[in-house]
């Protein structure tokens, strides 16, 4: 709280994102010690919590005031004018000092309080649990088996303390591999293919130099294939350019020499690293917020970006993984540099088209703990969760929900859950309100005690899991371990507009399909229950009137109050009719919000404010 | 001429049809004088392709020894090809298509020919003509009267015979506008807004060359649609320069000075050949599924195919908000009328009139403001994407005018009657059909080829519900709001139904699609049984309550209702059930 010094600021102004003729919102602005609000003049609120904020800018006094601008991590931008320009500044240097945290004790998480008791914390934290997974998986079995060598973290302590590996790899050929291993990640197993006893084990660049080998790191290699009963050859896969791999070795790292190890075949797949990835969202960001953007401005900014090229190599390498193991039946080990970003992505990738449980809203849950999560995704670097190195920076798991995106738009039907579910997850890995993403590996995760002094972000999930169901979902779509073979032809992948403007709805349909239709089987539940309800109460009417007429009438012995009350039988409509409404009020749109109002200066007439930002539904105010 | 003389050879057996995401079928390759018929010799999959000849924008024939190979590029952007074996029978083929595919005279088009199997039950010709039209106008204005000044074609060679012009207007004057206005075509009515009574006129350029000619009655007729004190708007749809130039050859635009009650805004939509060079381009990259990432981005955007769009709604969008938000006159034109001013005002017709989104009423709009409007869809679509002959009429104006709609229809997916397969069928036939409607270049043309008395309208076939069925929106609910859409390029999307049909497998999407389907019609299904359920149940609720009221009296206990009240209750639930019943179908 010391950092606020001004709460409250009056006639604040909201500029409209991408008008350029100045619409606005008048309000009131003001600061909490978690969250900024803006509330409108039409009482509508717009809340921003200060982790959200990724940038505050204060641009140069104008008449009207000082324009403060603040992008989010969420892709939200908002545009202030406070009249005064002390106040400007006062919140500017709140917000800075707000929004950069320095220990991970001052984070959300650990004040936030969502009424739960204690019992319900361990619990919401028991729900996703890793050895069961595994075990779902098919391992420990003959070929696999759950090594203690990291128990202590001591020999890589940005792995969990469970891993598994060959039951041929022993503790020296495991201790011996991971010295060769960039910060000691050795090859461990991510995923287990059962009908095709393959694996994608995924590890850290070897630091082989320019000749240097490791007899226990071949051992371990060898130990992977020899697992693999139904294929002899491994794939090890750098998800890295070329390039790049070898500009490394130079720094006495670098990629594995396929003459040192036996029955290999390497494979390089070309993704860029985390700073071509930051610079590359950073460009798309520009081109998509620009005001008047022409159509061929965006589609060359597009371009420019390299947003979906790097996507697209994304996929590509995760289709190269799943075909090794469903056509080949061939193991694959997967790396990059440190083994954290890119072998996340693929690894992750390739488990979600090999396995439909990914495809589950649980199941889901669970890839994104094992493989991101527990294998020590730097979430807190990446999502500059505490005031740190802007170049640490970077969209990699952005990049993961963009690819599981595209998917579910070419499978509609493979996925239990929707776009929703990924922009919410999306939301919090940033808010730093719940524990799971804090941190930056599961050891660190362990010393801030965050099970206990935080909360689990996936029982919130469940328990609202009707918001991110798809109703186009069919199980029988992908039955056990079936394989989704994505197209990635260039023209499949789309911008994805409800990330990147999700806080802009001028732009999306004003009538959304997909709601309509989750309402819909939602109702229809619902509607299934009521008609056994009346079919009942029609047997029972029937069954009275004719047989037992005299009981019927000591039930009812009132007629009167029953018929000026709802009768009983339409009690149920009350759910039905909110759902209906919901569905009917998104109907029409505005002028304003779009930009070929510009053209003529006496357009530029008040109109009633009609956007929220928040839950910012168009609505059609004649 | 005998199309038998173009055939030489009419059937070659042991053909191979390849097409993208279908394995190769073998079977037998037949030629008919309008049509291109393979059928699969599989007797447990019999398979049969017919495709019209016109719809064949080109050819191409390869030989590789004596086996030929002829690849056939449809104007709905289709590819396939055939193996032929035998290379004179290949060639003979290929030169009969060749032929049989570009026929001159349109009185061999395949219309002249076809006899429908279906029984007709309204005839198309007798929808939609303008006396209908007028009277509904009447019943909200009496400012405008149908003028039969061009019953002979004798006035403006590609207007209807019958337009709707102000009442003020006399003929003598109309006589004198049409000479002053490019082609004839003078200021006619093309939208009255009920909701505050605004109209939308359209008409040609007006000829006032580089001495600034002026006609007083051309000014005194769009004056006539103004209100006291008030202005209005003029859509001209060239840029402002290319207005000036026009100067030059004859036509102009409005001036100020004498036009002083009406503000002139330029719009820049492009025509002819620039926008038959985009979708040459487009489609080319459609086609490449070889392109890397930046590669097909950059194609897309050098198309510039949906530039043209964006322009096309923008401008649309701008009259729709001159009428209904300023509440003033709207005037469109472009240089003749007949292209970017009739998508123009059709598009903006679909923003504010919730009857044009309706099926019936999209049918109208399409017959008034393109067919009777004189878009000259024999010309701008004689050929499509492949075409290689360059001629300057040839423009996809109406496939941007249906891919705009598709535009909306996608940002307000509940508010039209219509589906996307609806769109996709009148771009197929407006550029080939078995039916008259898009023959000929304008009315005139059309009642010179007796398309009424020989063809069969498109109509006919559409409306009858079997067909209906297949391009009903089962979203639709009645939304009479105005509907403004986004033109932002991030809310704008290529329309694949239509350019990546061919180019992947869409069996996912489509299963997906029924699905949406049939919870839709499970939801409606469960709707109406739970409406029964409660009727009957309040029905026998009220039976007991009769019998119980009975009961009452006869004990001798006064009911507070009495017999009176419980004819209310079953009104009361009857109308409670009507009331479920509307709100929930809509």
């Amino acid at each position: 709280m010391e950092h606020i010094r001004t709460t409250k600021v009056e006639q604040v102004k909201l500029l409209d994102r991408f008008s350029t003729s100045n619409k606005s919102l008048m309000g009131t602005l003001y600061l909490t010690a978690t969250h900024l609000l803006f509330i409108d003049s039409s009482q509508r609120e717009t809340w921003i919590l200060h982790h959200h904020i990724a940038a505050v800018e204060k641009l140069p006094l104008t008449t009207s005031g000082c324009p403060l601008v603040i992008q989010c991590k969420n892709f939200r931008i908002v545009h202030f004018v406070v009249p005064r320009e002390r106040d400007c500044h006062d919140i500017y240097n709140s917000l800075l000092q707000l929004s950069r945290t320095a220990k991970y004790e001052e984070l959300y998480a650990f004040s936030y309080n969502p009424k739960q008791n204690e019992s319900e914390q361990v619990k919401g934290w028991q729900l996703i649990d890793l050895a069961e997974e595994y075990k779902r998986m098919g391992v420990p079995n003959a070929n696999w088996q759950l090594s203690d060598a990291n128990r202590d973290y001591k020999i890589c302590e940005t792995y969990p303390r469970e891993l598994y590996v060959p039951r041929t790899a022993s503790k020296p050929i495991i201790v011996g591999s991971s010295k060769f291993r960039s910060k000691g990640r050795f090859p461990v197993l991510s995923y287990y293919h059962k009908n095709k006893e393959a694996a994608i084990c995924r590890c850290s660049q070897p630091l082989s130099g320019f000749s240097a080998r490791c007899l226990e790191d071949e051992h371990m290699l060898q130990a992977i294939s020899k697992a693999n009963p139904s294929n002899r050859y491994m794939y090890v896969m750098d998800t890295r350019p070329k390039l790049n791999a070898m500009a490394n070795r130079a720094a006495g790292k670098g990629y594995e020499n396929e003459d040192n190890y036996s029955n290999i075949r390497f494979q390089f797949v070309g993704i860029e690293n985390i700073h071509v990835m930051r610079s590359s969202l950073q460009k798309l960001l520009e081109v998509s917020g620009t005001k008047g953007l022409s159509v061929n401005d965006f589609l060359s900014g597009l371009e420019n970006s390299g947003w979906l090229r790097h996507i697209k190599a994304v996929l590509d390498a995760a289709v190269f993984l799943v075909k090794a193991i469903a056509v080949e039946s061939a193991s694959v080990l997967v790396h990059c540099s440190d083994g954290w970003d890119r072998t996340s992505q693929v690894c992750s990738l390739g488990a979600l088209l090999l396995d439909s449980y990914y495809r589950t809203i649980k199941g889901f849950m669970v890839l994104i703990e094992k493989d991101w999560i527990s294998f020590g995704h730097k979430f807190s670097d990446r999502c500059c969760q505490l005031d740190g190195d802007p170049k640490e920076i970077s969209p990699v798991f952005t990049q993961f929900l963009e690819s599981v995106w595209n998917l579910t738009e070419q499978f509609p039907q493979a996925f239990e859950y929707n776009e929703a579910f990924l922009l919410q997850i999306h939301e919090h890995v940033h808010s730093c309100q719940f524990g799971n993403f804090l941190g930056n590996c599961q050891k660190e995760r362990e010393e801030l005690k965050l099970k206990e002094k935080t909360y689990s972000l996936w029982p919130f999930l469940l328990d609202e899991q009707k918001k991110y169901q798809n109703p186009l979902y069919n199980a029988d779509f992908s039955p056990e371990l079936t394989l989704l073979e994505p197209n990635t032809v260039s023209f499949n992948f789309k911008f994805w507009r409800n990330m990147y403007h999700q806080f802009d709805r001028s732009m999306h349909p004003r009538q959304c399909v997909f709601n309509l239709i989750m309402n819909m089987s939602e109702q229809n539940k619902q509607l299934e229950e009521d008609i056994k309800e009346l079919e009942a109460k029609v047997k029972q009417r029937n069954g009275q009137s004719s047989a037992v007429p005299v009981k019927e009438h000591q039930q009812s012995a009132h007629p009167a109050p029953m018929a000026l009350k709802t009768p009983p039988s339409f009690k149920k409509e009350q759910p039905l009719i909110p759902v209906n409404d919901a569905v009917r009020t998104i109907e029409g749109s505005n002028t304003a919000d779009n930009r070929y109002s510009e053209f003529v200066a006496e357009f530029s007439k008040a109109e009633p404010a009609v956007v929220s930002l928040e839950y910012g539904v168009a609505r059609m105010t004649c | 001429m005998e199309f038998a003389e173009l055939i030489k050879t009419p059937r070659a057996d042991n053909v191979v049809l390849h097409r993208p995401f279908y394995l190769a079928v073998e079977g037998t390759l037949c030629l008919t004088g309008h049509h291109l018929i393979f059928s699969s010799r599989r007797q447990d999959n019999a398979e049969e392709l017919w495709l019209l000849h016109s719809n064949i924008d080109s050819i191409e024939k390869r030989f590789v020894g004596s086996l030929g190979t002829i690849i056939i590029k449809c104007k709905d952007l289709r590819i396939i090809q055939l193996d032929i074996p035998g290379m004179e029978e290949c060639l003979n083929i290929a030169s009969s298509i060749e032929a049989l595919s570009t026929l001159d005279s349109v009185t061999l088009m395949y219309p002249f020919f076809y006899r429908p199997m279906f029984e007709i039950v309204e005839d198309g010709w007798r929808c939609f003509l303008p006396d209908e039209e007028f009277e509904l106008l009447s019943s909200a204005t009496d400012e405008w009267r149908l003028s039969c000044i061009n019953k002979e074609f004798s006035v403006c060679p590609s207007y209807p015979p019958v337009v709707i012009v102000p009442k003020s207007i006399d003929d003598e004057a109309l006589r004198k506008v049409a000479m002053f206005r490019h082609g004839s075509r003078f200021p006619v009515l093309s939208y009255y807004h009920k909701k505050n009574g605004m109209v939308m006129m359209r008409s040609s350029q007006p000829l006032t060359g580089t001495n600034g000619r002026r006609c007083k009655e051309d000014e005194k007729l769009i004056n006539a649609t103004l209100r006291p004190g008030k202005r209005g708007y003029i859509i001209d749809t060239r840029s402002l320069n290319v207005a000036q130039q026009a100067r030059a050859k004859g036509g102009g635009f409005e001036q100020e000075a004498h036009y002083p009650q009406w503000r002139r805004i330029h719009k820049c939509i492009e025509r002819f050949n620039i926008l038959q060079e985009s979708l040459i381009k487009l489609v080319e990259a459609c086609n490449d599924q070889s392109h890397n990432m930046d590669r097909w981005l950059s194609k897309l955007e050098a198309s510039n195919w949906l530039t043209h769009v964006k322009e096309i709604l923008t401008a649309a969008c701008l009259a729709a908000q001159c009428i209904d938000r300023e509440g003033a006159s709207v005037l469109v034109h472009g240089t003749e009328g007949t292209d970017s001013t009739l998508q123009v005002t059709s598009l903006a017709q679909i923003i504010l009139d919730p009857r044009c989104r309706t099926i019936r009423g999209f049918e109208s709009l399409v017959v008034r403001e393109w067919l009777q409007a004189g878009h000259p869809f024999q010309q701008r679509c004689a050929q499509s994407a492949y075409s290689n002959s360059k001629q300057k009429w040839e423009a996809p104006v109406f496939l941007l005018f249906l891919d705009c709609v598709w535009q909306i229809l996608r940002q307000f997916p509940c508010s039209f009657e219509f589906n996307e397969q609806f769109l996709i069928m009148l771009f197929e036939h407006a550029y080939a059909s078995q039916f008259g409607t898009f023959l000929g270049n304008n009315e005139n043309e059309r009642s010179k080829l007796k398309l009424q008395q020989k063809t069969m309208s498109l109509w006919s076939w559409v409306n009858r519900s079997e067909e209906l069925s297949k391009f009903q929106n089962p979203l639709f609910e009645a939304n009479s709001l105005v509907i403004w859409p986004s033109v932002a390029p991030q809310s704008l999307q290529l329309w694949e139904g239509v350019f990546l049909r061919w180019n992947r497998p869409s069996k996912f999407l489509d299963e997906a699609h029924e699905e949406m389907i049939s919870i839709i019609k499970y939801n409606k299904e469960l709707q109406a049984k739970v409406n029964a359920l409660r009727r009957q149940l309040a029905q026998l609720e009220t039976v007991d309550r009769m019998q119980e009221n009975l009961r009452h009296t006869q004990l001798g206990i006064v009911s507070p209702l009495g017999s009176s009240s419980v004819s209310k209750l079953h009104t009361v639930s009857a109308e409670a059930g009507t009331l479920t019943s509307t709100q929930l179908y809509g």
